[in-house]
């Protein structure tokens, strides 16, 4: 079973309804015992970092994502469910996240460097390609080069660079995803990203 | 690179489309959800579902609707019309949809469009505007406009506010003001002017139709669409007027939009999203294919 931790932040019946789709039962809960019971491990998340961080922390949730990810078991995080699990964030000023990974969560530039005509909107909203780095077992089914629904302003800057999985181009080149160990987390929403969405919460439920 | 969207939007009545009758094929053609299914197939790149149900006690048909088209469509979803308060927007997020368009409501009460991006998120908001052009009107006129706008308006008279009624032509000589109830109703409201103070108070997005072009077939109002693109930092989504596929390319080139929503060329099966995004790309446009 999946378990897809609910905080109070955002659309979690898309994810839900996506697992079911592809034939992998999930359950929304923000019951602690329920997702240390579970086998697999879903974070998601929209809004804004600081907001999603006391609400983990109200529910009293941080202590158990680290513990679902100490235990090994496959762990996803999407959107803000990868940047909250970053040291710290800078939207609406500097607040502490997860700590599980090394480096920093920062905003789009509103001007791109060496670039001044070519204005970026902030949020990058809307389908962009990603490049696969590093290709962990939740890629399987994804191309080199696919579309990926993005909404976000910031994106994660980690300190060890090996982490990454993918990186996107959006004025600059950003990481868009990051896998280490039994840790995979994206920026971009797998759940509304059609066919090639569906085929990582498929790859993600067949991980052993 | 960020591709250009492509959005259908479908009218829905009831928890039925009144468009798109030509979707032959389809088991029930007048149901959304069939009908997004259709587009989920073609590529489109989100859906957008206006829903004119006229009476507030039948909001619970749409909220079915949205949840069964998120257990099938992978994609994301928009819904406008009537949402009216905080709890609207939750009931439509809780159903599935992504985002919520908010047009009327935020004539009404622009402060509403900053609690529901503080409470939701800027990602999720998206302001609809319904922008006519209009010429200027001589003083004593706009006068008496500004005093009914003021009854009828309590923000209006705030100094925050002001500015939105200035009736200033831009470089082009050219005029837009709010409209709501379907173009019926003007507000006075400089539009382009309007979409700024849209996004300081937390839009996450625009939908701008020109009421001009609407069901004219004869293409977005280019000029409209380049003066809000141009005046704001967020996407935003030209509407109104569609008629061809030239048409959805000025509107990404010319006009600068960052996605085209169309309802009739799509609903009427003159061409297919798949069609449309060939035509962009062989002009240089990025789109998903």
């Amino acid at each position: 079973m999946i378990a897809i931790i609910d905080y109070g932040m955002g659309n979690l019946r898309s994810v839900q309804k996506g697992f079911e789709k592809v034939g992998h039962e999930a359950l929304v809960t923000s019951d602690r015992r329920k997702i240390l019971d579970a086998d697999r491990v879903v974070l998601p998340g929209v809004g804004a970092f600081a907001d999603c961080m006391s609400n983990l922390d109200r529910l009293g949730l941080v202590d158990t994502v680290g513990r679902v990810i100490e235990s090994g078991r496959p762990f996803m995080g999407i959107c803000l469910g990868l940047q909250l699990l970053f040291e710290e964030g800078e939207e609406f000023g500097i607040h502490k996240g997860l700590g599980i990974l090394r480096g920093r969560v920062v905003r789009f530039p509103a001007e791109v460097p060496g670039n001044p005509e070519q204005i970026y909107k902030i949020p990058h909203m809307g389908w962009n390609k990603i490049k696969i780095m590093n290709r962990p077992p939740h890629l399987k089914y994804v191309e080199d080069g696919g579309f990926f629904y993005f909404v976000h302003s910031y994106y994660v800057v980690p300190q060890d660079g090996s982490i990454t999985a993918t990186t996107t181009e959006y004025g600059l080149e950003f990481v868009s995803s990051v896998w280490k160990d039994n840790i995979f987390a994206a920026q971009f929403h797998p759940e509304k990203s059609q066919e090639q969405g569906l085929g990582i919460l498929k790859a993600f439920g067949e991980i052993k | 690179m960020l591709a250009r969207r492509i959005i259908p939007c479908l009218d829905v009545k009831d928890g039925r489309v009144v468009k798109g009758v030509s979707f032959v094929n389809l088991r029930d053609a007048g149901d959304p959800v069939e009908i997004a299914k259709a587009y989920d197939a073609q590529g489109a790149d989100e859906l957008t579902f206006l829903d004119i149900t006229a009476s507030h006690e039948k909001r619970g048909i749409i909220l079915d609707v949205v949840k069964r088209t998120s257990e099938q469509v992978f994609m994301p979803l928009t819904v406008g019309g009537g949402i009216k308060n905080i709890d609207d927007i939750r009931a439509l997020l809780k159903a599935g949809c992504d985002k919520v368009s908010i047009n009327t409501s935020a004539v009404y009460d622009p402060r509403f469009i900053r609690a529901a991006a503080e409470r939701f998120g800027s990602q999720c908001i998206v302001v609809a505007i319904d922008a006519k052009r209009t010429v200027p009107v001589p003083d004593a006129e706009r006068a008496r406009q500004i005093e009914e706008v003021n009854q009828k308006l309590s923000w209006a008279k705030d100094e925050e506010f002001r500015h939105l009624f200035f009736q200033g032509v831009n470089k082009d000589g050219l005029h837009w003001e709010v409209f709501t109830h379907g173009g019926r109703k003007p507000q006075y409201i400089d539009a382009v002017a309007w979409a700024a103070k849209m996004e300081e108070l937390g839009a996450g997005e625009i939908l701008l139709t020109s009421m001009d072009q609407d069901g004219q077939k004869t293409g977005y109002d280019i000029e409209l669409t380049r003066a809000v693109s141009d005046a704001v930092s967020i996407p935003v989504i030209a509407s109104g007027g569609v008629g061809n596929l030239e048409h959805i390319y000025e509107g990404l080139t010319a006009g600068r939009a960052d996605a085209a929503l169309a309802a009739s060329i799509f609903h009427y099966k003159e061409y297919t999203i798949r069609e449309a995004k060939e035509y962009l790309r062989e002009r240089g446009v990025p789109v998903r294919l």
